[in-house]
């Protein structure tokens, strides 16, 4: 057997095939499937396909979470549709309304994906769950049908990218600026049917929620999956909430990988992606002295809407007043946050200063639900999408930053830099 | 399944991306034939109004970035689209399509050979499309056999249907 990236390894647990080679299709075994209100279109599907029962409901979980509670008849008839489905099939794993949180932080925080898992979900930032050393992948509704009804997917074995990741972080710069450097670099198509691996020092010495945030924008780079090799800091993430058995694979020493990429960090500034493209990225410096006026500023979504994120960002909005004429919206990612942030106070220390926290829910995020820009309006995000539309209108702008920067920029009025008050 | 898929071209770019295709405030919509109204709307406004089943929409690179809407491909489906071809696609959009049985098929370079209103050829197991209004023709190498399965079924609901039935 030749040497293997994480990827092959993980394929050839779950598919049995000894050495897949890139652009191969393998059938593997899924681990974990997750479905967000999407799920409710795999239904039709899935009876079509005469499935009589789901092939493992302790691998199933629901999770709604772009509009929660529903804000839309449309939306609640999704919810209907998922909850009366989850009793057909007993599927226990129903996080509803007032257990919610966006799909992936609830999958993240409840150890549903382990090291060495194949798991799939119904969004396309599934990839965030690959900091757990696991393949997590995003697919559709009808596919997500044919996983619930034989615990198979077939998947085309792909290239890896490996990226090295050295050097310290500055003052004011985050994980996030960390991967809008990535994306820099790799561009938005750069990864697409790749898988990446992030190795080196600083990749090692990252939290979970900071490898959360670079794994979940390895989707911008159109990549298939976006790893961090499982470690100490992964097993103690997981410990006692690991929902089944880990298989923390490496990758071989002699692996072949596609390209090899070597990010030093040290020096680096925060970074901002500009309208429209996750990729048109640019020292925060440079757009600060353009004096970029914002009317919107949003503190929320699965890439950076963790208890460290909202931390950093009180930090710099302690004491301080939105500016005039700003809606600064904060949104956690899960109810566990949100509780959390009730209790070390920081649901009154935003709310003080002009915020308005919200329930947990990917929000402003996708332009469907609240938080929607109208035309001309421009939005400091902490999000991962700034593609047009895609908070509202299609002549709305969104600049994507880090939680720190976004609550500067909220006080400020304008796009601002952290380093300026940290 | 039909090998030979003809019909008019409609061009777009490159970077076409699912919120393009289909906005994120259509998303609760279910139905077929209410998506097909709101297919590209701001991109293509009249698309949705005048293509014609077996036409083919043929794209740049990293068409259908973006989200994993399935609503996507299925709002070109409701249109009837023949296929779809592009220089290269975004990976949950590639597989949504096939899955629906929507003939997706990347050929480096296609959406320099296209115009507006072209009449194309594609044969899906000779792995050629053809401009029949230039006379100038690509070549791509044959999809994969378990993707020509699911496209032979119509889809990944046929194909897990007929596992399921015949164990
Ligand atoms: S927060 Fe945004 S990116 Fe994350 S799942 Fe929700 S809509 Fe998608």
């Amino acid at each position: 057997m030749s040497e293997q990236t994480l990827v092959q390894k993980i394929l050839t647990r779950a598919s049995g095939t000894p050495d897949p080679v890139p652009g191969q299709i393998v059938v593997g075994k899924v681990d974990l499937a997750m479905a967000h209100e999407q799920g409710a279109q795999a239904i039709a599907p899935f009876v079509q396909m005469g499935a009589k029962k789901v092939w493992d409901p302790d691998r199933v979980v629901i999770a709604i979470d772009h509009w929660v509670p529903a804000s839309t008849e449309g939306a609640a008839r999704l919810h209907q549709m998922l909850r009366e489905f989850s009793q057909t099939y007993k599927l226990p794993h129903f996080y509803d309304v007032g257990n919610h949180g966006i799909c992936h932080q609830v999958l993240a925080e409840d150890g549903w994906v382990v090291p060495g898992d194949v798991a799939v979900g119904t969004d396309s930032h599934t990839n965030m769950l690959g900091a757990m050393g696991a393949m997590a992948v995003g697919i559709g509704p009808t596919e997500f049908a044919a996983v619930l009804a034989t615990g198979k997917i077939w998947l085309k074995v792909p290239p890896s990218l490996k990226i090295n990741l050295e050097g310290r972080l500055g003052k004011g710069v985050y994980a996030k600026d960390i991967v809008l450097r990535v994306l820099s670099e790799v561009k938005t198509d750069g990864a697409r049917y790749k898988a990446i691996e992030f190795h080196g020092s600083t990749a090692a010495r990252l939290s979970m929620s900071e490898r959360f945030t670079i794994s979940n924008m390895t989707t911008e780079m159109g990549a298939k999956a976006g790893m961090f090799l499982p470690d100490a800091t992964t097993q103690e993430f997981l410990r006692g909430i690991a929902k089944h058995e880990m298989h923390p694979l490496l990758p071989d020493e002699g692996a072949t990988y596609e390209r090899v990429l070597h990010i030093n960090l040290d020096g680096m500034e925060p970074q901002v992606a500009c309208p429209h493209s996750p990729d048109n990225v640019r020292p925060i410096s440079a757009v600060a002295k353009e004096h970029v006026k914002i009317n919107q500023a949003f503190l929320g979504s699965c890439t950076n809407a963790r208890m460290d994120d909202l931390r950093e960002a009180a930090k710099i909005f302690k004491g301080e007043k939105v500016a005039p004429g700003v809606r600064f919206i904060v949104s956690p990612a899960s109810t566990r946050i949100y509780r959390e942030c009730l209790k070390e106070g920081l649901i009154d220390l935003f709310t003080a200063g002009g915020a308005v926290f919200t329930n947990s829910s990917c929000s402003a995020c996708f332009g469907g639900n609240m938080g929607i820009l109208a035309a001309e309006e421009v939005c400091a995000s902490s999000s991962n999408r700034n593609f047009p539309g895609r908070m509202g209108s299609t002549k709305g702008r969104v600049y994507l930053m880090s939680p720190a920067a976004v609550a500067l920029s909220a006080i400020r009025g304008e796009i601002a830099d952290p380093r300026e008050v940290l | 399944m039909k090998t030979l898929i003809s019909g008019k071209v409609w061009v777009v770019g490159d970077q076409v991306d699912t919120d393009q295709l289909i906005a994120g405030k259509y998303l609760t919509i279910i139905d077929p034939k209410e998506l097909r109204k709101h297919v590209m709307e701001d991109l293509v406004p009249e698309f949705s109004k005048a293509a014609r089943p077996g036409d083919i929409l043929v794209a740049g690179e990293n068409f259908g970035c973006g989200s994993s809407r399935e609503h996507a491909p299925a709002a070109l489906q409701a249109v009837g689209l023949g296929a779809v071809v592009a220089n290269s696609f975004a990976r949950i959009f590639y597989r949504n399509s096939i899955n629906l049985g929507l003939p997706a098929i990347e050929v480096s370079s296609v959406r320099e050979l296209f115009s507006d209103g072209d009449q194309a050829e594609i044969h899906l197991s000779e792995g050629y499309i053809r401009n029949l209004s230039r006379s100038k023709e690509l070549r791509f190498p044959p999809l994969p056999s378990h993707i020509l399965e699911i496209l032979d079924s119509g889809g990944l609901v046929e194909k897990v249907r007929r596992e399921i039935a015949t164990p």
